[in-house]
Formats: C-alpha cells, structure tokens, sequence
C-alpha cells in the first residue's frame, strides 16, 4: 500500500512536469528560454560557489594573466573547432552549454577539469552533476591533452 | 519460513545425490564431492578482475577468430577475419570489402582453421596473429592492437589450404600448405589421371619484422598428395619446417578407404633457409599465377586488393637437399615439434603408437644418405635411422601434441576422446583424461614456441551431445580446461565455443591488453571521405553518385535532414565519428539498404552504399545504444522522384551546418 502511494506520488510529479513543458506555446524559441534555466538548476542544486570550485582532476587551480594569449588562443581555437564543436557553439546552446562568458560563472581550472576529466566530473562534482542531469548529454571526454585543453580555455577568453 | 526451509532442503538433497551417483565424466565427480567448489574458483575471475591469458580459436565454418579469457573461459570478442560480419560491418562496408576480394571475385565465407601468434626468438611477442583458410586457400594477419584483420592474401595453386598459418621462430615466414594437389597449372584433364598428373604446393609468405607486411615468399612443388599440418622447426631444428601428409597413395575417390592403404606415409621435412638460398641463386621458375593480396591502411581506414600475376617456385623434385620425406605410420594429422626443437612428433590417426623422430638422427641420416628409397625424386630417410621412440598403446586416433615445457607432451585422441600426458625422451604415459567429446586439437599457450606456458590446456570437443542444454539437432562445440601444474591434470571448466574451432593459440594477457588501441586520433584520420568537424560536414551530388560527409557523437548527427536525393542515384554514407573517447562507437543504418549496418569506432570513417529505390522521406538511425540520448539519434532523406529538381540541402537543427 505504502509502495502504490510512493508511485502515484511519483507519477504526478512526472505527469506535472510533462505537462509543464506540453503546455509552453510551439512558438517560444528553444535558445531564448536554455541559458536561464540552466542557471536556475545549477544554482538550486549545488551547494558550492561555482567561481571557487575547482572540480576535480588534474588541475588545482589556474589563474589568467591579465594579457590574452593571442597565439595560445588561436591554436586553442583550432582544436575547440576539431575537437568540442558538434556540442558546443560560441553562439548559442547547443547540445552542450555556449562557452561565452564561462569565466562569469565558472572556475577556470574547474573548466579544465571538466575538459581533461569528464567522467569524474559527472559523477562527483555537484556542479557538473547538475549539468549532466539538465541535459542529459554526458560531456564527451575527447582526450585532449593538458596543453590543448589549457589553449581551448584561453581561447574561452576571447569569445565575446 | 517453513515452505522456503523444505525447499533449501530439497535443492541439498538433489545436489548431494547427484554427486554422489554415477556421472558423465566416468565417476570423477565423486571423488571430488563437497571439495568441486575449489575447482570452479581455480576458474573463476571476479567481476572486475582480469583474466591470466588470451585464448584465440578459430572458428572453423564460421570463418571468425574468437578471443576468450583464461581461466574464466569468457568470450570478449568474435574477431571478423574471412567471412561478412553485419555486427561490425566487415566485409560490408566499402573500406573492407576489399579485404575479402580473391582471384574469384569477392568471397563472402571462409574456413578458418590455425591460428598462430607472432615470435621473437622462439617467444610468443603478442603482436600478430596469423590464420589459414580452408576453403578458399588464404592467410590473414590481424592485429593484437586493434583486433581487427590487417591483411588477407590468397594462396595460388593451392586448394585446401590446411597445413597452415604456423610461423618460424623469428616470424621469418608463416606457411600454406595445400591439402589438395590439384593440376598445377590447372586444366581439364580426367580426374582419373590424378596419378602423377596432380601436385601439392607449400607456401612461404614473408612477413615484415615492423609492419607485419606478408609477402608471397615463394613456393615449394610438392609430389601430389595431401598436406595436412605442419610446425616449424625451432632451436636446433630452426630452419627447417615439417609437413604431415596423408594420401601417398595418390588415390582420388572413397579416399577413406583408398588412401589409408600404405602401412606410411611421410613428414616431408622442408629445409627453408637452404631454398632462401635456392631462391637467391635463381633456381627458381618463375610462374604466371593469378591471386589476389590485400592490405588494410591505418591512416586511409581502408583496405586495398592487388591482383598478383606471377610466383617463384621451386621444385623439390629436382632440388636435392630442399626436402626429405620421414616414413611415418599412418595417415599423420599432427607434426609437432618439441620446444627444443629435438623431436617431431607425429600422430598417425590410424596407427597403433606416436612416432617421435629425432632431429639429431634425421641429421645423421642425411648426411649418411641413409635413404629407402624416394618418391618423385625426394629422399626418404631410412625408419630405424631417424626414430627416437614411440608411445606404445596410447589410445585411439591421436590428433595432435602441445608441450608444458617441462619435459611433458599432451596428445589429444579423437576416437578414445581423451587426452594423454606423456613423457618426452621415456615415451612413457604418465596420465589420461577423458573429454566431452571427440577432441580435436589442443592448445596450451605459447604451446608452438620454444616457451610453452604450461600452466593451462584448453581441449577443443567436436561433439557436446547431453553436455549441455540442448538447442535442436545441432550443438555448440566446446573447449575444456585443465590445470596442467601438478602431475595429474585437473578438469576445471567447459566452455561453449563459436563455430567449430580447430586449433587454438594463446599467450599471457600481459603481452597484448597493456598495447590495446583505445581510440582513433582525428588528426591522424587519413581517410579520403573523412569529414573532420561538424563544420566540414556536407552533401556533394557527382553525376548520380551523391557522397554525403557526415559526423556523429552522442547523440546525433551531422547532417540529420538531407534532401535533394533522387530515384536512381547511388548514395555513399562516408561517416566519422568524432568521439575520442575509449568504448563509444555509434552505429548507423538506413531503412533498405541492401547491406548491414556500420559500427564506427572512435576516430574512425567508414561509407555504407545506398541505392534510394523509391519516392518518400526515409529514415536512418544510431545501432549501437550510445547515451541517454542514443534513441533520438536518428534523421531523414528526403527522397525526389528521377530528374525532379528539389535542390539539394542538408542540415542540422535547421541550420546550414557551415554556420
């Protein structure tokens, strides 16, 4: 009986979330309503301040000189646009999050990590964990190595 | 409380009698009882372990290679060798086609029969393992880094291509041995006139101490008889290769009968380093042939096939020194040689005893002319002068012999099904246990290198009838492991097997798991179709032949709508996948292509043809489940009528990919 009741509990919670989304008018655009929502997720499910969390791996911390890199960029550029981009637009939500502005609501050497060391990222850093949960997509770990990885966030820098 | 009681108690009662009572495997359950469990864990890897050894058996009419674990008896992988494989595309896809291209056209099936891994020194090296097909006479090299067939060439004026891929101890050569001599060069005459008109040819392929590269070396013209396995020479015996024949009685029809007159047959022992000699001097002829060798690329992701039009052969006949013939009774299947190279072993499945010949002897023979006699020109060694000793009463129908490397030989015997331990140099037996049923070969790793591995022995059954649960009129064929440590051997598991493996070879799991490819790098993809971003992903119309370039990673692809496609035309599919993550390939199928699926690795390109037969909007979609998101990785062609002019599109999310 206790067992039903859990269920029936459960499956309004899914019907009313279904309808939610059912009832949103055809016409609002995908990209407008994205960034927003996944803010809200991070933010209520991570109890972590996301500009200090560093995640997890390899990277403890990592610190910008003011300058951009210019040349650094330009290679991390070439290997974001061979390696990241059936994922990840500079331009919108794609099926990834855009890496505009990242350094506004991330740790740069948590955005290592979450480059250089994926699968331990979704599993154990909140942050991450919320993410995979919003969309669903894992992050892919495309074996880049600590140099390219370290060019593609100064490359993050650039995009405006 | 109580109903689950009674039944513990029942299911103890049932376990217990069926112990104790009289068993399949001629009582010796009994004497193991309570103590059977020490047996299994001796077989048992935990979830997560790894196993001790790779074991790779053939698939015999399956055409396939499969690799299993030992102890544990898991099977990890059916390695695609000679036959189509719509699991992984082989033999389906275009890259690969051409790897089952022969002098015949394309032959979709294949007899896969000895596999043989790669040696430095006499070791097993873990690199390579070669393999012989039966049917179509050919030999495949396959990679121990990314288990997937490197190369395939054809063996001409051969046919049966059965004493075969066995290589020498530096991976010098790997050889194919006909086992049916046919008319060289081939052409109408009575069959009648077998009889001196027929010939056998043994190959030696080269291979590459870097890339593996085979070569067609050149050929050895045999008296016509039947070939049927061979082993190489090694330490003192390096050099030399032997070859069990059966059939010198050169019979043609009912040879079940026919060819079982001759009291001997022979060994013919091939001195392979005097005919690189030969082949240096000249002596050889220069033959038109026609086969076809083909090469699979790492960097282009593809295969090529080249016809081939011409061999070296030398004649034995004629070449004194290139081969002597060793008497031995009686229709010989097995020719095993001892790790040190000393003894060649073999197994007359019709006579009464082993034959051991002794190296050393043969050498004295030779130099001493101690001959009785030849045939077609070829010494044949004097009996008494070459023999080293016989196993006396071993069994029924001995087939083959593997080493422990410990002074012990294993011998299977198909009609008693049993395998017989014995003693190297005493010829006495020390101890036999019976199999489940109708063994064929044996293997124990390294067992055809100067360091066998002597810990296991893996039997390979013809026949499981009531061993198993049942499945039809037809059966899975099985191997069964034993431990070979202690004096006596030790059953430790049965396991079902693919197809109907006829030899096996194995090695320590440390020599290949550690080198495994993991993934593709994108930027070593040398492939003319590859398409290297989402951004380079395009739909290219050349006449009729439309080549689309397309992408995948969890979980679409790039690009999902295309239209502008037409009845008529001829559709490439040329898909990378851009992952570069270990384990994550994505399949991709289109709604009546007349083909299989592709599974494409990490990194990897690979083109499916499609002929678009009718007007529609038509599917296609991901096969391998890939992610969370893997059932939504699906999109569409929209297919026109012939010569409309719907223009040709392509694109993602509704937007041009390029953006």
């Amino acid at each position: 009986m206790k067992l039903k009741a859990f269920l029936f509990v459960g499956l309004i919670g899914v019907m009313a979330s279904c309808g939610g989304e059912s009832n949103a008018p055809a016409t609002e655009s995908k990209p407008a309503a994205a960034p927003a929502q996944e803010e809200a997720v991070v933010e209520t499910s991570a109890d972590v301040d996301p500009m200090e969390n560093v995640g997890i791996g390899p990277i403890d911390e990592l610190e910008f000189d003011e300058e951009i890199d210019e040349a650094l960029a330009a290679s991390g550029k070439e290997v974001f646009e061979a390696k990241c981009t059936a994922c990840h637009k500079t331009n919108k939500r794609y099926i990834g999050p855009s890496p505009q502005g990242i350094y506004e609501r991330r740790n740069p050497a948590w955005v290592m990590n979450m480059i250089l060391n994926p699968d331990e990222m979704v599993a154990e850093d909140p942050i991450a964990k919320a993410l995979l949960a919003e969309y669903a997509s894992p992050m892919a770990n495309q074996n880049l190595t600590e140099d390219e990885a370290r060019a593609v966030v100064e490359y993050f820098r650039t995009i405006e | 409380m109580l109903k689950k009681a009674l039944y513990g108690l029942a299911i103890a009662s049932v376990a217990f009698s069926s112990c104790g009572g009289p068993s399949a495997d001629g009582g010796k359950k009994a004497t193991t009882g309570a103590l059977g469990s020490s047996v299994a864990e001796k077989a048992y890897v935990a979830p997560g372990e790894y196993d001790e050894f790779y074991a790779f058996i053939s698939g015999g009419f399956s055409g396939q290679l499969a690799v299993y674990g030992l102890p544990s008896g898991r099977l990890f992988r059916v390695i695609p060798v000679f036959s189509q494989d719509p699991e992984k595309g082989y033999g389906y896809n275009e890259e690969t086609k051409p790897l089952l291209n022969t002098s015949h056209g394309m032959v979709p099936w294949g007899d896969a029969h000895h596999p043989d891994i790669s040696q430095t020194g006499g070791k097993v090296d873990g690199r390579w393992v070669f393999i012989n097909e039966n049917n179509t006479p050919r030999i495949a090299r396959i990679s121990l880094k990314t288990f997937e067939t490197e190369e395939i060439i054809e063996i001409p004026n051969s046919a049966g291509n059965h004493s075969s891929s066995f290589v020498t101890e530096n991976s010098e050569y790997v050889v194919a041995g006909t086992r049916f001599s046919v008319p060289i060069p081939q052409r109408d005459i009575p069959i009648s006139e077998y009889k001196g008109n027929f010939q056998g040819s043994l190959s030696f392929l080269s291979i590459d101490k870097e890339d593996g590269d085979m070569d067609l070396a050149f050929q050895i013209r045999m008296p016509g008889f039947d070939y049927d396995l061979s082993h190489p020479g090694r330490g003192k015996s390096h050099g030399w290769f032997f070859f069990t024949t059966y059939n010198t009685e050169e019979a043609h029809s009912l040879l079940e009968v026919n060819a079982s007159q001759n009291d001997k047959d022979f060994i013919a022992a091939v001195n392979w380093k005097y005919a690189e000699q030969l082949i240096a001097e000249g002596k050889f002829t220069e033959e038109a042939v026609k086969y076809a060798e083909n090469e699979w690329d790492e960097s282009t992701h593809m295969a090529t096939s080249t016809i081939k039009k011409s061999v070296k052969v030398l004649d034995a006949s004629k070449l004194p020194g290139l081969v002597y013939f060793l008497p031995t009774p009686k229709s010989p299947h097995g020719c095993d040689v001892s790790p040190d190279g000393e003894y060649i072993i073999g197994s007359g499945k019709l006579a009464a005893e082993l034959t051991a010949h002794s190296f050393t002897k043969i050498e004295k023979a030779i130099a001493e002319k101690n001959f009785d006699g030849e045939a077609y020109g070829i010494p044949i060694l004097n009996y008494e002068a070459i023999n080293a000793g016989a196993v006396k009463n071993p069994g029924l129908g001995p087939l083959h012999t593997e080493f422990d490397g410990k002074g012990n030989a294993y011998t299977t015997f198909f009609i008693s099904s049993e395998v017989v331990k014995w003693k190297l140099g005493t010829w006495e037996v020390i101890d036999r246990h019976p199999v489940y049923y109708s063994v064929g070969h044996l293997m124990i790793p390294g067992g055809n290198s100067r360091e066998p591995f002597g810990k296991y022995l893996v039997a390979m059954n013809k026949i499981t009838k009531d061993r198993y649960l049942s499945t039809g009129p037809e059966v899975c064929q099985s191997a069964q492991l034993f431990n070979i440590e202690g004096d006596k051997m030790e059953l430790l598991l049965d396991f079902p097997t693919v197809g109907e493996p006829h030899y096996a070879a194995g090695c320590p799991a440390d020599l290949v798991h550690p080198n495994t490819t993991k993934i593709f790098k994108l930027e070593e993809n040398n492939h003319p179709y590859v398409t290297k971003s989402e951004k380079e992903a395009r739909v290219v119309r050349d006449g009729n032949d439309v080549h689309i370039y397309m992408t995948m990673i969890r979980s679409h692809f790039a690009p999902d709508n295309i239209e502008g496609v037409r009845v008529g035309d001829r559709v490439f599919f040329h898909i990378t996948n851009l992952e570069q993550d270990y384990d994550v390939p994505h399949g991709f199928s289109m709604i009546g292509a007349n083909t299989s699926e592709l599974l494409i690795m990490p990194g990897r390109t690979e083109t499916s043809m499609w002929y678009p037969k009718e007007v529609g909007v038509w599917p296609f979609y991901c096969t391998d489940f890939c992610s969370a998101l893997h059932q939504e990785m699906q999109g569409y062609v929209r297919v026109s009528p012939k010569g409309s002019n719907t223009p040709l599109t392509y694109t993602l999310d509704d937007d041009p990919l390029d953006m």
